[in-house]
């Protein structure tokens, strides 16, 4: 028996909505399994991961303020990877973007007269930093062809490292206590609340508008579809005479200061501090909800909100079923790996072949 | 210093070597052959926390080695089934195969937490292991290490001695061309990723076994993606790999003395060297090669679907 592909002359769009689904059905049924493997009843794992966080006002919020960073960095990743560029350093570019915002903070800490400027410069900080940090990986392999596969990755211990020795050194709050944290943010340098007394903060907003852009941008522009063009056909773009290069960097620049924003976002909303470390793996966990929204921006959104709420669920069922957080990260990698696996049925008729040779 | 004293220090960097070599040998062959399988890290890590398991349940060092090998090719099956079977994009798969290999291995894992063993016995030849200078260097290591020496050896010999070798580099080079010749291309490559699989089990293994006999999560620290860079770095070249993984050995234990001996350096700096260290190899490797284009098998990372 043999398996052909045969290439599809056009993509359906019917397919191609269906197939994430599918690979999350497919994902979800697989988890069922492993869950009862595991000695617990899949309709009860099923209920505290996926229906009980949509239940509550508290849990809603979660989601969205676990999802927001998420799109955010998965919504800059879209324009490398439509580009067949691999920015797989987010997580870095996250993490040195809080840290450049939060030492705007932490400079002005009680500081009187005009402090509206702060939040704004703490943005502008962090998104700057974001950039500067992906520029490493995006110009070695312009000027140098050095694979940003690994560069990027590696930069990603780096500044794990440099925010771990910041938080615990130069920046720790004097009168912590030892701590290894610096002072809590005055209100200026933090993120307003949404609902009065509630978890909920602006960047939620922040990233909506970051999504709706780069609609736009991506979906109506000629810079958006000169991405599209490089990464579908690098040969082709040649021809039409793109700059690979400017792509390249333009591409590195957006998704290493959506990060970036993201990282700034996170510690002047939710943390109100920087701590020796920032984020619970946002920049790779943004990879998976990049290709899970299919690389469009209103995709990635909705792949956002699934997987936040698969980890708000699975931070439930930690504590309700005892099931362990590492089958949460199993099962995004196992969704990630199904998603590129039913991508073969939007660019192919599967057919088997009885009795051929291999 | 004694000739002791620098006989230990090369026997830890041999042994913080040791890894790096098995599992970038095996991606080598799985690269060679056209499919760049970025879950070394995944693989790696569960075949840590299965070859450790496995040796706690038996007893037997050789049964967690083999643990650990099994876990890293059941991973790259499913990997080779996704890009070699399905033609499904090469580095997101591989990104899939690491987040999905660090969660299996948790899970594999959580009963294991806080256990120790013994390491893996050191050989003794009796008269041979106590020369002095070089006796423990040469004749004193574990059986992983003799393992990955020998691997590098049969490995070069495989690719560049043998039809077999030579079909799997073509296949790397111009997969078209070798599939109109008859040849199987996805066979070949599914085995080839299954070997690398295989390689990175291993290594993982070493490091629950051998190295720190017990396991940690994430225990592999991003070793898996140092070998990738190796790879590289050694320009696809089994012989390279060895040199360049004592190089980044030597590294990693040069940090750790340094930390140890306290130089007033804070310790996240030199925690960072190994990692600055591979992207500085990878920039002056491609410093020393601007004219003579790329080393890389010309179809490496792409897929391939015989039209028929």
């Amino acid at each position: 028996m043999r398996l052909d592909l045969v290439p599809r002359g056009h993509r359906s769009p019917v397919v191609e909505a269906l197939s994430p689904a599918l690979a999350f059905l497919a994902a979800v049924l697989v988890g069922g399994v492993a869950v009862s493997l595991l000695g617990v009843s899949p309709a009860a794992a099923f209920s505290v991961y996926f229906i009980a966080p949509l239940s509550e006002l508290w849990s809603l919020q979660e989601i969205a303020i676990k999802a927001a960073p998420l799109a955010l960095i998965a919504t800059g990743l879209a324009f490398c990877y439509r580009a067949n560029l691999w920015n797989i350093g987010a997580e870095g570019q996250f993490v040195v973007g809080g840290l450049a915002g939060g030492m705007v903070a932490i400079a002005t800490h009680g500081s009187t007269g005009a402090t509206f400027w702060i939040l704004p410069a703490m943005l502008a900080a962090g998104t700057l930093a974001g950039i500067a940090y992906a520029m490493i990986p995006a110009l070695l392999r312009v000027k140098l062809g050095v694979s940003e596969i690994l560069t990027s990755l590696m930069l990603v211990y780096v500044a794990e490292l440099l925010l771990d020795y910041m938080a615990r050194g130069p920046l720790r709050d004097p009168a912590g206590f030892n701590f290894p944290q610096s002072v809590t943010f005055d209100d200026a340098a933090r993120l307003p609340s949404l609902m009065e007394g509630d978890t909920l903060h602006a960047g939620v907003l922040v990233t909506l508008a970051a999504v709706g852009l780069a609609v736009v941008v991506l979906g109506r522009s000629l810079f958006g579809f000169e991405m599209r063009v490089v990464g579908a056909s690098p040969r082709a773009a040649r021809f039409a005479g793109f700059g690979a290069e400017r792509l390249t960097l333009a591409a590195f620049a957006i998704s290493g200061g959506a990060a970036g924003l993201a990282g700034i976002v996170e510690v002047a909303g939710r943390i109100g501090q920087l701590q020796p470390t920032i984020s619970p793996g946002y920049g790779f966990t943004a990879i998976i909800v990049a290709f899970l929204g299919r690389l469009s921006p209103v995709g990635i959104l909705v792949a956002a909100l699934v997987i936040a709420l698969t980890t708000i669920g699975g931070e439930a069922a930690q504590i309700d079923l005892r099931l362990p957080l590492d089958l949460t990260r199993a099962f995004q990698g196992l969704l990630l790996g199904l998603v590129l696996g039913a991508d073969v049925l939007t660019r192919f008729k599967v057919r088997l072949v009885p009795g051929a040779a291999r | 210093m004694s000739l002791d004293l620098v006989q230990m220090i090369l026997a830890t960097v041999l042994a913080a070597a040791t890894p790096l070599i098995i599992a970038a040998l095996g991606e080598l062959v799985a690269e060679r052959a056209g499919v760049l399988n970025l879950g070394v890290e995944g693989m790696m890590v569960c075949g840590a926390a299965l070859g450790f398991a496995a040796a706690v349940e038996t007893g037997s060092t050789l049964a967690g080695a083999l643990a650990g090998i099994g876990a890293g090719m059941a991973l790259a099956a499913l990997f080779g089934v996704l890009t070699v079977g399905l033609a499904a994009n090469q580095v997101a798969s591989g990104l899939a195969l690491t987040i999905l290999g660090l969660g299996l291995s948790g899970l594999a894992g959580a009963g294991y937490v806080g256990l120790k063993r013994e390491p893996a016995p050191h050989l003794a030849v009796p008269g041979l292991s106590d020369l002095p200078g070089v006796g423990r260097l040469l004749f004193g290591q574990d059986g992983f290490v003799y393992a990955a020496l020998a691997l590098a050896v049969a490995v070069s010999w495989f690719l560049w001695r043998t039809r077999a070798g030579l079909i799997l580099r073509a296949i790397g080079d111009d997969a078209a061309a070798t599939h109109s010749l008859g040849l199987p291309v996805r066979g070949v490559r599914f085995l080839a990723v299954l070997f690398g699989g295989g390689c990175a089990g291993l290594a993982g293994s070493y490091l629950s076994l051998a190295y720190t006999p017990f396991w940690t999560p994430a225990m592999t620290a991003g070793r898996g993606w140092i070998a990738l860079a190796l790879v590289v770095f050694a320009s696809w070249r089994p012989a390279r790999v060895v040199g360049g993984a004592v190089l980044f050995g030597g590294a990693t234990v040069l940090q750790l003395h340094a930390q140890a001996s306290g130089i007033g350096l804070p310790g996240q700096l030199l925690s960072a060297l190994p990692y600055l260290a591979t992207i500085l190899a990878l920039v002056l490797l491609s410093l020393g090669r601007r004219r003579g284009g790329s080393l890389a098998p010309a179809a490496l990372g792409r897929d391939f679907t015989p039209h028929r």
